[in-house]
């Protein structure tokens, strides 16, 4: 949450609500829209951290509400960020001790750990599947996000089927 | 050893899907087929007990060599079985002859393969025309039906090409136009978007949903969970018996899994 926060004060200053509503529009109704509260006390962290400051503006209507600003070793950190190399997705390896130890203490066995397995994997893909339908195609970013997705459960399933055929 | 992998409470919390009090469009009775070449007998499928509802959608998963396509192969009666019952409508029909079965193609079963199996000697518009006629349409009604599929499949302008001048998705919604030619109640799919990008597999997917509204049913092998995902069950094929059979249950939007599947990092 720190970086996509200190990215899109790297545009304009913003406060926290905005912030929010920032990162769902931009990444479209599929993204799990961030908890309000998470978003304050990032804000809250990196001030501390000396990253980004603040100021109270007064609203006539309203309670003041408090903008953020990225400070120079805010922008630093951000290109530090951005110049790295990200580490891919790891395999999600929950299931794989599961599937590998449950038998050896013999508490299940491994079709019916791997059926149960599947049909999570393929509700799933139902649901991206919908949510795919119900995206806008000119969505270009909301669209790579559930393909993405989709591409990384249509490994999992295919992982499951290599442990279906070595394992069982 | 045990002939069906399903435990017993496998079926109970999922439900089997199979369509309760009125006869399934297809059943199998423990079909097996085994090949034998040079005296080496393979068990290929082995005591399959399947069963599919009027205009219901299932799709069939595995690894590869657990029998997918030899089942699908033996319910269209492209080969025949070895043992055990195919029931079709109510009437079996797994002792039916070649003819039989090329008769019962013709009214009630579509197929589409894998590599579209076109007729390259003849334009699409007669690939698509051919089983109209072989059932008995007249050449009118044949043609009639043939423009309507080509141009709900968006093929119109391509009626007169040869099918190798078509690209790999245009020939499958090719394939797919034939298959739909007599309406059959049953459409049998192997593969049809294994040899396809991803938007041509969206358009072929188009199409399969239309065939299922409009109340076919389909059998479909696959290996794209995708294309898996959209069926009302999934039958997963392991060496040769039915491993699991179940509906599918959509994950409701914004229970844990999907969001952990859609989070980002950063």
């Amino acid at each position: 949450m720190r970086q996509p926060l200190l990215a899109l004060l790297a545009k304009e200053p913003a406060h926290g609500y905005e912030l929010k509503l920032a990162l769902e529009q931009t990444f479209g109704q599929a993204y799990p829209s961030p908890n309000i509260g998470q978003v304050y006390v990032t804000l809250k962290r990196l001030e501390q951290d000396g990253l980004v400051r603040s100021q109270d503006v007064e609203q006539t209507t309203r309670p003041n509400k408090r903008v953020y600003e990225l400070t120079p070793a805010g922008r630093e950190a951000l290109s530090t960020w951005v110049d790295e190399p990200s580490d891919g997705p790891r395999i999600r390896d929950e299931f794989f001790v599961k599937l590998i130890l449950a038998p050896m203490a013999g508490l299940a066995d491994r079709m019916a750990l791997m059926n149960k397995q599947r049909r999570h994997y393929l509700g799933l893909m139902r649901r991206l599947t919908e949510l795919q339908a119900d995206t806008d195609p000119a969505d270009t970013t909301a669209r790579l996000l559930i393909e993405g997705a989709v591409l990384h459960l249509q490994a999992d399933l295919d992982w499951l089927e290599r442990c279906q055929e070595e394992l069982v | 050893m045990s002939r069906h992998w399903l435990g017993d409470g496998a079926r109970g919390v999922w439900g089997d899907g199979s369509p309760r009090g009125n006869t399934p469009l297809l059943r199998t009775a423990k079909l097996a087929k085994t090949y034998r070449t040079d005296g080496v007998a393979v068990e290929a499928v082995r005591g399959v007990d399947i069963e599919l509802g009027i205009g219901e959608f299932v799709a069939v998963m595995g690894p590869s060599g657990s029998g997918k396509s030899t089942l699908l192969h033996v319910l269209a009666g492209l080969e025949p079985s070895t043992t055990g019952e195919i029931w079709l409508r109510g009437q079996r029909v797994d002792g039916l002859s070649t003819a039989g079965w090329a008769i019962l193609r013709r009214r009630h079963i579509g197929f589409v393969f894998q590599f579209f199996n076109l007729l390259s000697n003849m334009t699409v518009a007669d690939n698509v025309e051919l089983p109209a006629l072989l059932a008995g349409a007249s050449a009118r009604q044949a043609r009639k039906r043939r423009e309507d599929l080509l141009a709900e499949l968006g093929l119109a302008d391509k009626a007169t090409a040869a099918p190798a001048r078509l690209s790999g998705g245009e020939q499958q919604r090719v394939a797919l136009a034939r298959a739909l030619a007599n309406e059959p109640s049953l459409l049998l799919a192997d593969e049809p978007t294994g040899n396809l990008d991803s938007s041509n597999t969206r358009d072929v997917l188009r199409l399969l949903r239309r065939a299922h509204d409009s109340g076919q049913a389909i059998l479909m092998v696959t290996h794209d969970a995708r294309v898996a995902s959209l069926a009302d069950r999934v039958i997963n094929l392991f060496d040769g018996m039915v491993a699991d059979d179940a509906r599918i249950v959509p994950i409701p939007r914004g229970v844990n899994g999907v969001r952990d599947v859609l989070e980002l990092r950063g």
